[in-house]
């Protein structure tokens, strides 16, 4: 069992989950953020942070997501940690309200 | 300047939980010269992560891998064993450095405040979470396991940690780290029927998706539900409807699933009750039955409020516990405000009634009140220490400021048996030791010259 994050991310990467992570699991490229699953708690504090719901508990991740399991498995340990909010990109809001958040 | 290699600032942090570990690591990664002296008033660090966080949570207690390698730079020093207010006076450590933070979060509890309370019977959660979870302070209590019939007051993760310590399984706890005393005492318990109460209704219940699931996987009870109770109305509706609030969708869709009958054989039964508040505990030596009020909700989508109808019903129940919120505990030396429970504070300056003063601040629930989880606590704290290092230049550094040595010598004349981070390692090393027979990750020391017992060999 694990959190990881999926394809709202993209072109968004507001970053607020990371504020609230108490093991700084997330990792990043320059498209959106990652969980490494072997340093994540499973405590959940981030889901509610996203701000266009990019961050999944596996228990409720719908199943055409599934393979972001691996891609955040795969991913995340090779990536800069992020631990500190930064600058959205610029595509964020525009991002935001095509997904209707 | 103050924070520089041969100016080094000094903080004391009164308290080892998470909010005092995030404070310093956003201390140590300021870029300046920090000397962090962490006080705490146990032998042992990570306050509600070692002592609040449920047993069979073990996942969630990793975060204490984070504090271990914050507790190990050569920056950072623990005081243990020494109670701000008692063994050193607040004034002594503003004497000592230049800036004091506290984050000794809230560990009193909110009272229901109706007749009764104060029954044979009648606990708070937090009594019973410090039981079960081995904290000197609530080792010897004792709670009446040989009644069938638990209520507890709250719908939060809290009340949902003791619903499941009561029902679960000695099987399904014994190889976690609670305390010896707690499961040989839940290995005679005879509670059949858990009634979890909550004000207003299922959507607004304050678990988390997670801890509500896990009440409907136990091995040998079921949780049940009135379908009546699921009724929602227009309000609670539209709360569901909005997107920002998947949480509650969820925690209502799980509440669906309890009110489907099972025909479970499983032994124990976890009952949620909606739209009810206690108004009285009744019983001649002790607790005997809890009378409910029944509620109907007011006010608009995601503000309604739980007014009484008038209408009320008695439910027999041999034991209670309440779980509707902390409360911090007054410093001596500091303002507090007791009605909200905390230090009154300006983005964690602390202040009284002339306004912010100089050099003390805080963080965490003794900041912003009982909210959040483990996480929400390093926003929090990174707020305070940036607060902290914007008033950097006004900071007193008059005097020589020498952090703890100049407070050891006072501690020694006190009698006060302080311990170190490295002794703390020792204490763990024995528990671990202590639990690997039994097949448990640790057992604790549920007793404070227990724990100094342990340094002596």
């Amino acid at each position: 069992m694990t959190t990881l994050v999926t394809d709202n991310c993209q072109r968004c990467r507001f970053t607020d989950c990371v504020t609230v992570c108490p093991v700084a699991c997330f990792h990043g490229d320059a498209e959106m953020l990652y969980i490494d699953p072997n340093v994540c708690i499973d405590c959940g504090a981030c889901v509610p942070e996203c701000p266009v719901h990019a961050i999944y508990e596996e228990k409720d991740l719908p199943d055409d997501k599934r393979h972001w399991i691996a891609i955040n498995a795969e991913r995340a340990p090779n990536l800069p940690v992020v631990e500190e909010k930064q600058e959205p990109l610029p595509t964020a809001e525009a991002r935001k309200k095509e997904l209707g958040y | 300047m103050l924070g520089s290699a041969e100016r080094p600032l000094r903080v004391a942090v009164v308290g080892s939980g998470p909010s005092g570990f995030y404070a310093t690591e956003a201390l140590l990664k300021s870029g300046r010269t920090v000397q962090i002296d962490m006080y705490e008033r146990l032998p042992v660090p990570y306050g509600l992560v070692r002592s609040g966080v449920a047993p069979d949570h073990p996942k969630l207690k990793q975060a204490i891998l984070v504090y271990d390698k914050i507790a190990r730079s050569p920056a950072f020093r623990l005081i243990g064993n020494v109670t701000i207010g008692r063994d050193l006076t607040v004034e002594e450590l503003r004497g000592a450095y230049h800036a004091v933070m506290f984050t000794c979060g809230a560990e009193a509890d909110r009272r229901l405040g109706i007749p009764g309370e104060d029954l044979p019977g009648s606990h708070t959660a937090t009594e019973f979470v410090g039981w079960y979870n081995g904290h000197p302070d609530y080792r010897d209590l004792s709670f009446d396991l040989s009644q069938e019939v638990a209520v507890i007051i709250g719908q939060g993760n809290v009340a949902a940690d003791v619903c499941r310590i009561l029902a679960k399984t000695v099987d399904e706890l014994k190889h976690t780290d609670i305390a010896e005393h707690a499961l040989e005492a839940l290995s005679r318990s005879r509670i059949r029927e858990i009634h979890v109460i909550g004000r207003r209704g299922p959507a607004q219940a304050k678990f988390t998706n997670k801890e509500l699931r896990e009440l409907g996987e136990l091995a040998d009870a079921a949780a049940v539900i009135d379908p009546a109770d699921l009724v929602l109305n227009p309000e609670s509706e539209a709360e569901l409807a909005d997107k920002n609030n998947d949480v509650s969708a969820k925690n209502v869709e799980i509440f669906r699933g309890f009110a489907v009958p099972s025909g479970s054989t499983k032994r124990r039964r976890v009952h949620f009750h909606f739209f009810k508040s206690p108004v009285e505990l009744r019983g001649r030596e002790r607790l005997a039955s809890i009378v409910l009020e029944k509620n109907r909700l007011e006010g608009p989508p995601f503000n309604q409020s739980a007014r009484g109808t008038g209408e009320k019903m008695e439910l027999q129940c041999g034991l209670l516990f309440r779980s509707i919120g902390y409360k911090g505990r007054p410093i001596p030396g500091l303002v507090f405000d007791e009605r909200k429970g905390i230090l009154p504070n300006d983005n964690g300056r602390l202040r009284d009634g002339n306004g912010v003063i100089p050099g003390l601040y805080c963080a965490g629930w003794i900041k912003r009140g009982p909210t959040g989880i483990i996480g929400t606590n390093r926003a929090d704290s990174v707020a305070t220490v940036n607060s902290l290092l914007a008033d950097l230049e006004q900071l007193d550094d008059t005097g020589d400021k020498q952090g703890a040595d100049a407070l050891y010598p006072l501690l020694e004349k006190r009698g006060v048996k302080y311990i170190g981070f490295q002794d703390w390692l020792k204490i763990d090393a024995a528990e671990i030791n202590r639990g690997r027979p039994k097949g448990k990750p640790r057992e604790k020391f549920t007793r404070i010259a227990e724990m100094l017992e342990a340094l002596q060999s």
